[in-house]
């Protein structure tokens, strides 16, 4: 037998082997074709994402953008942090595709195509900011466990689609429904099919939010596939992890919801506050809801070298969970003085905020640019890391970049 | 007689032409016999083209390769206890989601306790000392105080 004929048949035994599944109808592959799953992949070209974007991790598929790639007032995709608790599916049958409502609280089990949901109901476009629960986990001391973002797992895009709470009406909801959840199809990383990644949800009152979407499209095209295409649940200013990918049942639950990553100490922080590495029962957990204050520079990029004597254009973006940002300023000394700095209001409820100035330096040297926006109720981001939490979440320290001064 | 020597060496030449077809009948099914027995494919007969665009598969004694103290293949540091982890840690998720975690001894264990109940993860046994040691051993806690200094900053000179 030739060496090569017997290495590709060894190989793709090997590659079944490694991708877990048998790779059906592997002899008919057609030649020169890798399957998804076996592509020494570049995931930057396979994601359609720039290659300065950082990739934290490979299975599951986690990658985050640094902040001068959030220039953008509408974050391209190619800028839009990856985050997946499960296997990204490998294909979907769009056409057959349906998304059921049901749980003890629906009126009646109803289960929709996607061309009914497209046509029956009426469509709306919104910014809505998403932001990881667990963007910032890097900088908490003792470390937190999971993947380890910093500033990037955040992004601002607009989102087509219907409004969650005309499929919910249209089904029916009960008077005793608490707590929406989504169940979607992607696989969990030890592939048991009883077991789901991620299935999470909101309370009625999020759910029923003019804001809450039900998605087609983003930024004007079909959803990408890793972000949930061609069904996803979108809730702006709440942890990212609300807004399920896709998504292809809803259950209205007359209790919390009890899906994957609803229980233990995932999306919870204590409900009052602890001391660093302090053990925490689950019973003082509390579901994280609205995210916090927080503001990113994204111009000029950290390490910006300018000569003494010229003014510093500084440009980022605000914003606030359920929360308009009120205020914004930035300082150059370390947070001794704090310089105030116009920020525009936002194109819809839910959206990011843009700011802008012009910074003079006093004299030669190194500084650090700090910026914090404060919430509509008055509460600002913190200078130092905020309170320790068993899973690092919440992150809202202000940003800092680095500047010389020569 | 003439007539009957002529008939007999007719039929021996006949015979003899007999054998000698059936001996080369044979002779070509025992070249194919044993051809079918090496390439039941037949594949010598197929175009070989396009075959040229197999997938490249690593050599197999550079599966496990360390270069500058580093497992290539999972980005793992080479210790004690590297084989043990990669086999039992990078099975679900991958080495990376690792590496990037700091913790100690008794974190590290409820870690595993946790996936344990909840992520299918089978009882280590005796390596589970054996990868809690490599952990906490390469991947030790840092100090960082309430914030760290901005680090690996790349300076460039902004122009506008």
């Amino acid at each position: 037998m030739e060496r090569r004929k017997f290495i590709g048949r060894a190989a793709l035994a090997a590659l079944s082997g490694a991708m877990g599944a048998e790779i059906v109808f592997g002899k008919s592959l057609p030649n020169g074709y890798i399957p998804l799953g076996l592509q020494n992949p570049d995931p930057f070209k396979m994601f359609n994402k720039d290659n300065q974007m950082v990739l934290l991790n490979d299975k599951p598929w986690n990658m985050e953008a640094q902040a001068h790639l959030l220039d953008d007032k509408v974050t391209p995709n190619k800028y839009i942090f990856i985050r997946n608790n499960g296997l990204v599916p490998e294909s979907i049958d769009v056409k057959n595709w349906t998304l059921t409502i049901g749980g003890e609280s629906v009126a009646k089990e109803k289960t929709y195509s996607l061309a009914e949901l497209k046509s029956k109901f009426k469509q709306y476009t919104y910014q809505l900011t998403l932001e990881c629960g667990g963007n910032g986990r890097a900088e908490f001391n003792p470390p937190t466990k999971g993947n380890q973002w910093t500033i990037g797992a955040v992004f601002c895009a607009k989102w087509t689609g219907i409004r969650l709470r005309d499929v919910l009406e249209d089904a029916g909801i009960k008077n005793d429904a608490v707590y929406i959840g989504y169940h979607a199809i992607d696989e969990h990383l030890s592939r048991d099919p009883k077991k789901a990644p991620i299935s999470r949800g909101a309370p009625m009152a999020k759910a029923l939010q003019d804001e809450t979407l039900l998605a087609f499209k983003m930024n004007g095209a079909d959803i990408p596939l890793v972000h949930g295409y061609p069904l996803r649940l979108v809730a702006g200013g709440w942890p990212a992890s609300v807004s399920g990918k896709w998504v292809q049942r809803i259950s209205i639950r007359n209790k919390v919801h009890d899906g994957a990553k609803m229980t233990g100490d995932s999306y919870k922080v204590p409900c009052n506050p602890v001391a660093p590495e302090e053990k925490v029962n689950e019973k003082d957990m509390c579901i994280i809801e609205s995210m916090p204050v927080k503001s990113l520079i994204t111009h000029p990029k950290t390490g910006a070298m300018i000569l003494k004597g010229k003014k510093l254009d500084i440009r980022g973006h605000a914003w606030a969970g359920e929360l308009e940002v009120a205020k914004m300023e930035y300082s150059i000394d370390f947070g001794a003085t704090w310089n105030q700095c116009p920020i525009e209001k936002p194109a819809n409820r839910l959206a990011w905020q843009h700011f802008s100035a012009q910074v003079d330096f006093p004299k030669k040297g190194y500084y650090e640019i700090w910026c914090r926006a404060t919430d509509a109720q008055g509460i600002s981001q913190p200078m130092l890391i905020p309170g320790w939490n068993p899973k690092g979440y919440l992150n809202n320290a202000c940003q800092r970049i680095a500047i010389k001064v020569t | 007689m003439e007539d009957k020597y002529s008939k007999y060496k007719k039929s021996v030449h006949g015979i003899y032409r007999l054998i000698i077809i059936l001996w080369c009948f044979i002779g070509i099914i025992t070249v194919m016999g044993v051809y079918i027995m090496v390439d039941p494919t037949l594949s010598a007969f197929r175009s070989q083209a396009p075959q040229e665009t197999l997938v490249a598969i690593p050599e197999e004694d550079d599966y496990d390769k360390i270069e500058d103290g580093i497992h290539v293949r999972t980005g793992f540091i080479a210790a004690p206890g590297l084989m043990e982890t990669i086999n039992n840690c990078t099975n679900c998720h991958s080495s990376k989601l690792v590496i990037q975690n700091r913790m100690d001894k008794e974190r590290w264990v409820a870690t595993i306790r946790w996936m344990q109940e909840t992520q299918n993860l089978w009882d280590l046994g005796e390596n589970e000392a054996i990868i809690v040691d490599y952990l906490v051993e390469n991947y030790p806690l840092e100090k960082m105080g309430r914030r760290k200094n901005l680090s690996a900053i790349e300076w460039y000179a902004l122009r506008d």
